[in-house]
């Protein structure tokens, strides 16, 4: 790096090299560190015994990480079970399989007309498309809660699928959009010389090669409905059967607030969907992220 | 596909007004199991398994379907007029979609704003007057000031430190990964887990909570973290910091390696040392990139509510708009002045519509 260094004889000056490269790499790992040690303290302590969480702190155990004595499954069991986050488990991915995939099928209809066809009010529609995608969804909150109670949607699982399509739709439309519209023109036209029309282009053509992005929204949408917290608390509600792990969470921190061996559990069991999609698609996993980071 | 089964169907199946009437059949079919099933996953007793199925069926193949059997039919119309319905039938649901969630419901917020609490008598700027002389709002107005303020400043320019250090170190991925993995967390989850980084036990009892066991090993008292004012509402900004410094670091990530070589072999040969290179010639060179992360912080912040909802409920000085905003719905139910408190929180959000729709009309 230095030019100084290129005077000294070559393995000088890389043991200089990596001297110098230490404050660096600690600073690193440092943050590293930092940023693992909340996540850390909480995974530990979920293995804990609760009268162990409450009368030491999780850092102790490094001190006799083998006396296997100290580690439980016994939080995980209550909490599953008479704490209802096995229920609410099951009722988010109940909510956020079709509240994913539903939006993606819509949205890439609408893209593909978007990209692909000619018609009056295209351009409008997609300008009204990129100004929705801002809008803080709290501006929905209330009529629809009227309109919900009306129609008898509240606390259903349609009601929530849809309000998750809504809300949704115009992420995946831009997204999808941005990809259908960058495939190769020749692709498009000589499936219609071939005498294709737009549903079988669509269907056969478009559809397969946008997977791409498709994966990317998919993974972003579903972290999205499994996190959300707002959207389930108004359209779902904490009826137990129907909350969903985000809503059985802050319920547990507002009437168990200081039972942690529930709540570390509890958390937990909230994170490990997202944290294996995280580990498994890292890659789409941030295509996703940056993509979706436009929304409002 | 199109097998010999299809071509030895009767030409009765394909005579022209069975080739019209099976779409019509197909649609009211379609719409027949969309109607039954309507009432079927509204039901929330019903097993799991077997409402995913219906949802996965309807949502995908129904919809799908639905798709098809319109174009079927618009097939069938003379050509100048199907090419012509065609791409509505394309765009149709989702701008009902659109329509019944987003455009109707602004519009109708718009309108409750300046009506009462039940929405039933018109009150006038009563409810933006409230939201901007009441005391509890002021408060939530200034932490919301410094929730901006602090979380994007704090984490674009951490994002950016680190993204430049990490460019340096072979294992770059692993702590890559090791700082954005909070983004994959909920915020009701993060929330959990800075609890209990906050957790408090009265003096001389064992601290569990990691901030108080430092604090008290360094020879001070146990503070409620999450009580005390205003150190609470850092406490909950720092949450917010942890989780999306990450995501800053990723996109600026991106930005810094697109930094010309040369340009940074020239500085140092200019002399120049690594500090006043991060100034002089890679922060001009990210610019542009440091405003759009920050805009999206800005955006994810504003609307913050998952975390003082969990942490504090608003309570102890951390209110802000957001969660205000789902309180004045649910627990005094007035819907004059959450709708007001929406319409402000679209307002702030406005400049950045337009910008976005300013570089899309440039990239047309």
């Amino acid at each position: 790096m230095t030019q100084a260094a290129s005077a000294h004889p070559a393995r000088s000056s890389a043991l200089q090299r990596w001297m110098q490269g230490i404050p660096l790499r600690a600073s690193i790992l440092f943050l590293c560190f930092l940023w693992t040690l909340p996540t850390a303290g909480l995974l530990i302590s979920s293995f804990r015994e609760r009268s162990a969480i409450i009368s030491s702190g999780w850092w102790t155990v490094f001190a006799h990480p083998f006396e296997l004595t100290q580690w439980t499954l016994e939080n995980y069991r209550s909490v599953l079970t008479s704490d209802g986050m096995g229920r609410a488990f099951l009722n988010s991915l109940l909510v956020s399989i079709p509240a994913t995939v539903i939006p993606i099928t819509i949205a890439a209809f609408a893209a593909y007309a978007l990209a692909w066809m000619q018609f009056p009010g295209r351009q409008w529609i997609f300008a009204g498309i990129v100004a929705l995608m801002v809008v803080p969804l709290q501006m929905s909150l209330i009529p629809m809660l009227r309109i919900y109670t009306q129609l008898g949607l509240n606390g259903t699982f349609l009601g929530i699928w849809l309000a998750h399509t809504g809300f949704g739709l115009p992420l995946a439309i831009y997204l999808l959009h941005s990809s259908i519209a960058g495939l190769p023109r020749e692709i498009i036209e000589s499936a219609a010389v071939d005498g294709a029309g737009h549903f079988s282009t669509f269907s056969r053509l478009v559809v397969p090669l946008s997977l791409p992005a498709i994966a990317s929204f998919a993974i972003f949408q579903f972290l999205w409905t499994w996190n959300d917290l707002l959207v389930a608390l108004v359209f779902l509600g904490t009826r137990p059967d129907v909350a969903v792990v985000t809503t059985r969470l802050s319920e547990l921190v507002g009437s168990r607030g200081q039972d942690w061996h529930i709540l570390t559990a509890g958390a937990f069991i909230t994170m490990v969907i997202p944290l294996l999609v995280f580990f498994s698609m890292q890659r789409y996993f941030v295509r996703g992220l940056l993509a979706g980071s436009v929304k409002g | 596909m199109q097998g010999a089964s299809t071509a030895e169907e009767s030409s009765l199946l394909n005579s022209q007004p069975a080739r019209i009437l099976r779409p019509i059949l197909g649609l009211i079919a379609i719409f027949t199991a969309f109607g039954w099933s309507t009432g079927f996953m509204r039901d929330p007793s019903a097993p799991a398994w077997q409402l995913l199925l219906v949802a996965l069926a309807i949502g995908v193949l129904g919809v799908w379907m639905l798709f098809f059997l319109a174009n079927d039919l618009v097939s069938r119309f003379p050509r100048v007029w199907a090419e012509r319905i065609r791409p509505y039938i394309f765009v149709g649901p989702a701008l009902l979609l659109l329509f019944a969630y987003l455009i109707l419901p602004t519009l109708q917020t718009l309108y409750f704003s300046f009506l009462d609490a039940r929405s039933q008598r018109w009150v006038g700027w009563q409810n933006y007057q409230f939201a901007f002389t009441d005391r509890t709002m002021l408060i939530a107005f200034r932490n919301n000031l410094l929730w901006l303020l602090l979380v994007t400043g704090i984490s674009v320019s951490l994002g950016l430190v680190i993204a430049v250090l990490v460019d340096r170190v072979r294992w770059e991925p692993l702590a890559k990964s090791l700082i954005f993995l909070p983004m994959a967390i909920s915020f009701v989850g993060a929330g959990v887990i800075w609890r209990f980084v906050y957790a408090f036990q009265p003096p001389g009892r064992p601290q569990i909570g990691l901030l108080n066991a430092i604090w008290v090993s360094l020879g001070g008292n146990p503070i409620g973290w999450l009580q005390t004012q205003p150190l609470n509402t850092f406490a909950l900004i720092l949450i917010m910091i942890w989780l999306q410094t990450g995501f800053c670091m990723v996109i600026l990530s991106a930005a810094v390696k697109a930094v010309p070589h040369e340009l940074l072999e020239a500085a140092r040969i200019d002399g120049a040392n690594e500090i006043e290179i991060f100034f002089q010639v890679i922060l001009p060179y990210v610019s542009k990139t440091v405003m759009t992360v920050a805009t999206t912080v800005v955006i994810l912040v504003l609307k913050v509510f998952d975390i003082v909802y969990v942490m504090t409920s608003g309570q102890f000085g951390t209110e802000v708009i957001a969660n205000r905003m789902y309180s004045e719905m649910f627990r005094f139910r007035h819907f004059g002045r959450g709708s007001a408190l929406a319409v402000i929180l679209l307002i702030a959000v406005i400049p950045v519509m337009i910008a976005n729709l300013r570089s899309w009309r440039r990239a047309q």
